[in-house]
């Protein structure tokens, strides 16, 4: 199944899928030197997603989430991709700033197609999601 | 969106890996915020320098731009660090500390940003004209930036603001139009406002804004120093990143009062619950920090010429720039309060440097704005009240 998408951070990536429905916090929701999410509330909590493709609606919390991001690119403990419903600032600058490929406003509802481990091909430079 | 010859070249590389980031970064923050093309800046204000709050992941991304060869387009500030930088040791920092922090504007530096580490750009010859567009990211200079002096900023955060610099063009949305600079909010304050009344009314004023443009009709005529406490505190309560005054700032004529709906009424009574909300405690402060944001030349004399002939019973610091505190210098001001027993500290401030790990307990602040944020930021209390007032308990 291919997927079209707007492009955010251009460049290819693969992996198996880390879902959530819920907007996550890189700025103490994530720590950097193991690409696990620490936020206790968040339901992805004690999971890695590092070489994962991460599927979210979004992020949240301070800029500073942008440093994150590329911190754990630095630390190879980054996604492969990332996939947001619609990407804001926070996200989409880190993404770019640490060379991972991300896409948003995918044409299709992933949280009823994608599940957990499921292997996807993110495509920033065509602009599609292969599954 | 529309990228003219030279963006499109910046986009596909051909300048650079640095600039094409950047370049990537601002068209992704056109493309989520629907902007239709980029327009050319003449300033940017870049926040994101303090040790404490970009920690290793910011001084390494830094470092690889600068090593990139990335510089500046135009006329581009920085922001307060983490601690004054050149009295770092006498004021109790840590040396690992100092080490990083020092990094972190030595690559700023050698991006060409100019490591003028203050809040207050506009005090310090970064003062955009009315009408032209900059990219700044710091809340209560945007405020001021759009406000006072009619400039045209969106609330940028610092990657984004450095981009922009980098690239010398922001994405066109958001406050660049004219259509998003309307009040949405009249505000009429039926008292006489003085000091820290005007970090209350922002703090009122900014809760119910949001990220909406409120439009104050003020009873008397405020300083300059007044405007910038006020706007302060809204970016904190709030988000708001543009005001007017009635009659004083220089786009209230062109802000469609008459289609505003919302009105709010403010008296003495709503200014004095304010005040007292924005302590968290009765303690006395352990140390009283002025300069949220950074003081200008004016607020330093007359603090000078309070603790010249007063002392101060306990700690005391006068935030300001290394610009500021030079003139300070000259004018006898430091030597004054320094004798006094409180010191003219510049480059930083109680929200961004960790005062926690100073030893202190209780700040004392007469900005809305570190009532706000040194609670939760460096956990510990606050007291919020004149600066005269203070220096008196």
């Amino acid at each position: 199944m291919e997927i079209s998408c707007r492009i955010i951070s251009r460049g290819r990536g693969k992996g198996p899928v880390i879902i959530s429905d819920k907007p996550l916090s890189f700025l103490g929701g994530v720590d950097p030197g193991t690409g696990t999410v620490i936020d206790p509330r968040h339901p992805l909590h004690g999971r890695s997603m590092s070489g994962k493709v991460l599927v979210i609606p979004g992020g949240k919390g301070s800029t500073v989430g942008s440093y994150v991001i590329f911190q754990m690119s630095k630390n190879g403990t980054a996604p492969a991709a990332i996939i947001c419903s619609n990407a804001e600032p926070i996200i989409a600058t880190g993404a770019i700033m640490a060379g991972i490929p991300m896409v948003d406003r995918p044409e299709a509802d992933l949280f009823q197609i994608l599940e957990d481990s499921l292997e996807v091909e993110v495509d920033a430079v065509e602009g599609k999601i292969r599954v | 969106m529309y990228l003219d010859g030279i963006e499109e070249k910046m986009y596909d590389g051909e300048f650079g890996e640095t600039i094409q980031k950047s370049m990537e970064v601002l068209v992704a923050l056109g493309d989520i915020y629907g902007a239709e093309r980029m327009v050319e800046i003449s300033s940017a204000q870049i926040s994101g320098v303090s040790y404490k709050t970009i920690g290793d992941a910011g001084l390494e991304y830094l470092e690889d731009l600068s090593e990139g060869g990335a510089r500046v387009r135009v006329q581009s500030t920085l922001n307060p660090a983490g601690m004054d930088l050149e009295r770092w040791r006498e004021m109790g920092f840590s040396e690992e500390f100092a080490r990083r922090q020092l990094r972190i504007v030595e690559a700023y530096s050698s991006m060409d940003v100019m490591n003028t580490c203050t809040c207050t750009p506009y005090l310090i010859g970064n003062v955009p004209l009315k009408g032209s567009h900059i990219a700044w990211s710091e809340s209560s200079a945007v405020s001021y930036a759009n406000s006072v002096l009619g400039a045209r900023t969106n609330r940028e955060g610092g990657p984004g603001a450095l981009a922009a610099a980098i690239c010398g063009r922001t994405p066109e949305y958001g406050y660049h139009l004219d259509e998003n600079r309307k009040a949405t909010l009249l505000v009429d304050v039926e008292c006489d406002l003085s000091g820290a009344d005007y970090g209350a009314l922002g703090y009122i004023a900014g809760r119910i804004a949001g990220e909406g443009v409120p439009y104050f009709k003020l009873r008397g005529l405020p300083a300059p120093e007044d405007l910038k406490a006020l706007g302060a505190a809204m970016a904190s309560s709030g988000a708001v990143a543009l005001y007017h005054v009635d009659g004083i700032t220089p786009e209230y004529r062109d802000a469609s009062l008459e289609e505003v709906d919302e009105r709010i009424r403010v008296d003495a009574g709503d200014i004095s619950e304010a005040r007292e909300e924005l302590s968290t405690t009765s303690d006395s402060p352990d140390l009283i920090c002025l300069g949220c944001p950074h003081c200008s030349l004016d607020e330093i004399r007359r603090i000078a010429s309070f603790v010249g002939k007063k002392g101060a019973d306990c700690d005391l610091w006068v935030c300001t720039s290394a610009a500021i505190k030079s003139a300070a210098d000259r004018m006898g001001y430091t030597d004054v309060i320094e004798a006094a027993g409180g010191m003219v500290v510049s480059d930083t401030c109680m929200v961004v440097a960790p005062v926690e790990e100073l030893g202190y307990e209780v700040l004392g602040v007469d900005s809305a704005k570190a009532a706000n944020y040194v609670p939760g930021m460096c956990g510990l209390d606050a007291v919020y009240d004149d600066w005269m007032n203070l220096l008196k308990l």
